[in-house]
């Protein structure tokens, strides 16, 4: 049987969740007295901090659309996506799936695709620390086991794929002043991750998604540079390889076995 | 923990610290803001952890949950204590979360029987896992319940009892909800064990009104320390003796400059309080 509290607590809860329901019986103001406006503080205490978390989490979505627009839909989103976690930091990973099928937003059509960037911007500021490994670690394995080595990528290693230029924007809107309008209006496939204490943003080349993907997933320097090929012939192998490593983002390499996958 | 004056760490003033050293008590942190993996907030708390004593504040435990704790959330805290080794832990007399939601607001608790149990079962929980004592925090509030037939002092003062928990005598709480519900706010200070104060909270609140039209304060935290608040605390002082005093400003966070001068201040009053007597420095700390 749930106790006296339990029960007092779950319709407060349901109420204050709930704009249109009346302050729950035995919750008073002075003189004992229901009084809606003291209670509407918590509804609004809890909105505003909610509203603050993703204003915090998603500062260039908010400044592409303005802050009357971003609170707006922001409070659309609290009201059907309550946290499950105490750590606000953590509040509002929903927040791109909402903002592609959020209606008003929709002549903003590369919102949601920023979003998901500044999503994994925030993944890549809190993630565990690694060291990652230099450019140099590469000379120390000999050619012909090196193509056959995996990689560990860094544990803050994000990948991102869009039809817009979302990298180009998201750089373009770090601060107020105004912007210029992009000469290339292209999609940009983008790494995210922390090396050490700043979080980074690259421009990934041709092929450079799926080879990194690859990567990522255990496979083989070989057979991810296929896989990269496979998606775009223009996939440059040396590059992509010395540039994973030089922005961070490689923090061991398991030289490959001479035997493995011979036949 | 020093009966010094700390300030609340902000991001924006990490840089500040760690280029000036200004001297500052203590620093507190949100616990809730360091359970990242890792990352830039760890960084930088490591290296000012490195220079100044740190007390830890969490808002997210639900401590008045009818429900039962949140262990993963516990296991947090702890690996924070275990890194960190805060000279003071608090947390409120307050519950947050109804599951499976999480509200991300202090709410407040009808003082009954029943809840005096079933809070001192949860804060013996949360000291036997972190081994270390806990400071409830008295909270700021704006309705109360037709049934809550004990006084807020003798509910803190019963989980003391019940626990040996200390407390954190939040004086703008003291002030906001003794204006809100219409009791003396001298008097509910006057009933508070001052012996087992390990902590005192200031804060600025902005005023609003109820549906009645009558003054309603509400905890913003978004401003300086009201002058009656400051008479408030050099009243309690006068009981308390000099105990480690917080500056939270956590809502339109002002320049360091003038976070900094609220501290000082605060330092002024601290120097002129006498040691309460048989008290020694330092004794509401029991950590490890």
């Amino acid at each position: 049987m749930p106790s006296s509290l339990a029960k007092i607590q779950a319709e407060f809860q349901f109420a204050l969740l709930d704009p249109e329901r009346p302050v729950p019986a035995g919750v008073v103001g002075p003189g004992g007295m229901a009084d809606a406006r003291r209670f509407a503080i918590h509804r609004n205490t809890i909105m505003i901090g909610l509203v603050e978390a993703l204003e915090q989490r998603f500062p260039v979505t908010r400044r592409l659309v303005g802050e009357e627009f971003f609170r707006a839909m922001a409070r659309a989103y609290a009201a059907v996506n309550m946290p499950r976690s105490p750590l606000m930091m953590h509040y509002g990973d929903e927040i791109p799936a909402f903002v592609a099928v959020f209606a008003p937003a929709r002549s903003v059509p590369y919102l949601a695709d920023v979003a998901a960037l500044e999503l994994a911007w925030s993944r890549a500021y809190h993630a565990p620390e690694a060291v990652p490994l230099g450019t140099d670690t590469i000379r120390s394995v000999l050619p012909a086991a090196l193509i056959r080595s995996t990689l560990t990528t860094h544990p803050s290693l994000h990948r991102l794929r869009s039809p817009y230029p979302i990298g180009s924007i998201w750089r373009m809107h770090q601060d107020e002043t105004d912007v210029e309008a992009l000469e290339d209006w292209v999609g940009e496939d983008l790494l995210v991750l922390r090396p050490h204490a700043e979080v980074t943003v690259h421009i990934l080349p041709p092929g450079g998604h799926a080879f990194v993907g690859a990567l990522a997933g255990g496979e083989s320097i070989a057979a991810a540079a296929d896989a990269a090929i496979e998606e775009d012939g223009r996939f440059d192998l040396g590059h992509s390889l010395i540039d994973l490593f030089r922005v961070g983002g490689v923090t061991r390499i398991e030289p490959g076995n001479e035997n493995k996958g011979a036949t | 923990m020093p009966p010094r004056a700390g300030v609340g760490l902000k991001p924006v003033h990490y840089r500040t610290i760690l280029d000036e050293g200004p001297d500052v008590g203590f620093f507190e942190i949100h616990a809730e803001n360091y359970m990242g993996a890792g990352g830039p907030p760890h960084r930088y708390l490591e290296a000012i952890r490195s220079e100044y004593p740190i007390s830890l504040h969490g808002v997210g435990l639900s401590i008045g949950s009818a429900a039962p704790l949140d262990r993963d959330h516990l296991m947090r805290l702890k690996d924070l204590v275990d890194r960190y080794q805060p000279g003071l832990f608090s947390e409120h007399l307050a519950w947050s979360s109804h599951s499976p939601v999480h509200m991300n607001d202090l709410l407040p608790l009808p003082y009954t029987e029943e809840t005096l149990l079933h809070v001192a079962r949860h804060v013996d929980e949360v000291q036997s896992a972190l081994r270390c004592r806990v400071l409830l925090e008295n909270p700021s509030t704006y309705v109360t319940f037709a049934r809550s037939p004990i006084p807020e002092p003798d509910f803190l003062a019963a989980l003391v009892r019940h626990t040996g928990c200390g407390l954190l005598l939040d004086v703008n709480n003291v002030y906001v909800s003794a204006i809100n519900h219409g009791y003396d706010e001298f008097a509910y200070i006057d009933a508070i064990p001052v012996e087992h104060v390990g902590e005192v909270h200031l804060a600025g609140h902005s005023p609003s009104h109820d549906t009645a039209g009558r003054t309603l304060l509400i905890d913003t935290h978004g401003s300086a320390v009201s002058d009656n608040v400051w008479s408030l605390y050099a009243y309690a002082l006068r009981r308390l003796g000099p105990v480690p005093t917080l500056i939270e400003w956590d809502n339109d966070v002002p320049p360091w400059e003038d976070l900094s001068a609220e501290a000082e201040r605060a330092e002024t009053y601290l120097r002129q309080a006498r040691p309460r007597h048989g008290a020694e420095v330092g004794d509401a700390v029991v950590a490890g």
